[in-house]
């Protein structure tokens, strides 16, 4: 299913603001505005301790914000209990993070299946579906290796595909290449561009320009503060 | 299937809820045991003893029961005494009809009978001698008993040499004796054939058998016994002569022994039945659970204590587990699983390893009392009762240990487990 352009944005940030309380209170994310439309391929770029994990968090929905409406598919999330929160971000939200986090003994289809458990897929249907995801990036021939036995490289794409399978609103990749060589790491931006231009929306976090410089649209976050950066490279 | 669910009174959903199926929820928890086979192993060596040491407590008990049953059947179980109890004993008058033993013998269930005293020959012990009194020799301090020919048979008499007397004996009154093993062996006496002869005070019998063994009765070994009627004419009646008050003894067939209790008195005077004082024996069923309550207490305790051991290593493992795979917990929330989801998880953990050491316990603890019963060459028993559900305790025991591993999983914060 390819998102339409049509319909509310993915994200909308109207005065979101995370302030873990004190003494003294400690603001991690300014209250902030921010639009993210469907199809878009955002980065939010900014130094250590910027308040870049309180973003994702925040974003993620695993974490609540202190004050502001953020609505998510046009769904205000600040209204939802937790097991609608839960159920938001499994369905609609999909996690790439910097260490991967896959199970290391299963293969890369059975990991790819594991996002499949709580959506409630039919198990018939889980294999057909996490093969697609797959091939959707590059790992068809490796699709019953065990995860130990992967490059870093593979082990993100697995992960990719994982985040892909139950056909998410957002992608939401958290320092995605930070553990990867140069080269592996381009061909996973790579990979996310391809994504980005079948109509993905991408949210991207990362602390490396280089990386941010590869969205079509920047957001820099400094102090716990949002702002606008530069469009695309 | 993916229309958001609508439920009367209650506004529906933004989203469909997450889930986790129960073949899921089964499949996660296999898979979790299967990665750490090892690990697994040693955790559920705990509960395994505890089941095992319970099943095979529960079967030793039943089969060691059982032996004691059945040797009480074979032994006990099939005798009756029958003594004679009058109101009043001095106007009482001779209690045994002259044919007491073919009366009893005609009841159906009965395989022997015979009466039984100690007659009173004038001594308090009478001196037994193997040669003519007055030759020097000290003479032996034995027992004598009368008995009618059936009481030989009643306690299962073997003999060693020559043979019992018979009615023939009985009726004419002859001097004939049998002797027990130890009553022979202190005589010297050990072959019949030259008819050696053995005096009780002046009075000589002809010896015409040696018993090798009795199966009740044992002091019959250290006896000289003499024919009911012989006695009578010797020493005089007992009642009379003042001895032992004559017993009747009933061997019977298997399980008839209380039948036969109620219907002797009646077969032998049905005149007076009230008179006998029957003693049969305990009713086995009885027996059984008295000594299945003595042994099986103490070692259900110590199965208890293996069992709790086996449930703190569950816990233990399981927590460990859950520290270990913080990162996965953490996944499984950002992956849509809810905290009860997680919770489940460990939970069904903790069981199937309990279930592992309940399943392995149990048929260890079948295959101990099978192969202790085939040492002994006994009859294994196993209540099904006590072993198939004996899984199911040990997988209860996973359950209860995983309790606080569970809560412990659902308190793991997704934003920590996922900063790793």
């Amino acid at each position: 299913m390819i998102p339409t352009l049509a319909g509310p944005p993915v994200i909308e940030f109207d005065g979101v603001g995370l302030t873990y309380p004190g003494p003294p209170p400690v603001p991690a994310l300014h209250p902030a505005r921010l639009r993210v439309s469907r199809g878009e391929f955002v980065t939010v770029v900014g130094p250590s301790g910027s308040g870049k994990s309180t973003f994702l968090n925040v974003t993620g929905l695993l974490d609540r914000p202190t004050e502001g409406v953020y609505r998510l598919d046009g769904i205000d999330t600040a209204a939802l209990g937790e097991a609608d929160r839960t159920a938001l971000r499994g369905r609609r939200i999909g996690f790439v993070f910097q260490s991967f986090h896959l199970l290391p003994q299963r293969t890369a289809v059975e990991n790819v299946m594991l996002a499949q458990v709580y959506t409630g897929v039919p198990r018939r249907r889980r294999r057909a579906l996490a093969v697609e995801a797959l091939e959707r990036v590059g790992l068809a021939r490796r699709m019953e290796a065990a995860a130990s036995r992967m490059s870093g490289g593979e082990r993100q794409r697995v992960a990719i595909a994982r985040a892909l399978v139950g056909e998410p609103s957002l992608l939401l990749c958290d320092e995605p290449t930070g553990n990867l060589d140069s080269g592996t790491a381009e061909r996973v931006l790579g990979l996310l561009e391809d994504l980005h231009a079948s109509g993905m929306t991408l949210v991207v976090v990362t602390h490396d320009p280089g990386v941010a410089a590869r969205g079509a649209r920047s957001v820099v976050i400094r102090d716990g503060r949002l702002t606008e950066g530069l469009t695309g490279a | 299937m993916r229309r958001a669910p609508f439920r009367a009174g209650r506004r529906p959903r933004p989203v469909e809820p997450t889930v986790f199926g129960l073949r899921d929820l089964l499949d996660e928890a296999l898979a979790a045991m299967l990665a750490r086979p090892g690990r697994a192993a040693l955790t559920v060596l705990g509960t395994l003893l505890g089941v095992a040491a319970f099943v095979a407590v529960l079967g030793l008990t039943a089969t060691a029961s059982g032996q004691i049953s059945a040797r009480f059947t074979a032994l006990s179980a099939t005798e009756v005494l029958v003594e004679d109890a009058p109101e009043d004993p001095a106007t009482a008058d001779e209690p045994y009809p002259a044919d007491a033993e073919a009366r009893l013998t005609r009841l159906n269930g009965v395989r022997a009978a015979g009466l039984f005293w100690q007659p009173s020959t004038g001594d308090e012990t009478p001196l037994v001698y193997a040669r003519p009194p007055g030759l020097g020799d000290p003479g032996e301090q034995l027992t004598v008993t009368a008995a009618s020919p059936g009481y030989l048979d009643a306690v299962h008499a073997a003999f060693r040499a020559g043979r019992g007397f018979d009615s023939w004996h009985e009726k004419t009154g002859a001097r004939v004796a049998v002797l027990g093993r130890a009553a022979a062996a202190r005589l010297g006496i050990t072959r019949v054939e030259e008819q050696p002869a053995v005096f009780v005070g002046d009075t000589a019998f002809t010896v015409i058998g040696v018993i090798d063994d009795v199966e009740r009765h044992a002091e019959t070994l250290l006896s000289v016994l003499v024919p009911a009627n012989t006695a009578s004419a010797l020493w005089g009646a007992p009642e009379t002569a003042g001895g032992m008050a004559p017993k009747l003894l009933i061997d019977t067939e298997l399980g008839a022994a209380r039948l036969i209790g109620d219907q002797a008195p009646l077969a032998l005077r049905p005149d007076q039945p009230g008179r006998f004082k029957v003693t049969v024996p305990p009713d086995p069923k009885e027996l059984k659970t008295g000594v299945n309550a003595d042994l099986g207490t103490l070692f259900l305790a110590l199965a208890a204590i293996c069992l709790l051991i086996g449930a703190v290593g569950i816990a233990n493992t399981t927590l460990v587990a859950v520290l270990e795979r913080t990162g996965e917990i953490g996944l499984r929330r950002a992956l849509g699983a809810r905290g009860r989801h997680i919770a489940a998880q460990f939970l069904a953990e903790s069981a199937f390893l309990g279930l592992l050491g309940g399943l392995t316990g149990a048929s260890l603890g079948v295959v101990a009392v099978v192969a202790t019963a085939v040492a002994q060459r006994w009859t294994p028993v196993l209540e099904p009762l006590t072993v198939l559900p004996a899984p199911l305790i040990g997988a209860l025991t996973g359950l209860v240990a995983g309790l606080y591993p569970a809560w412990r999983a659902t308190r793991i914060e997704p934003v920590e487990a996922l900063r790793r």
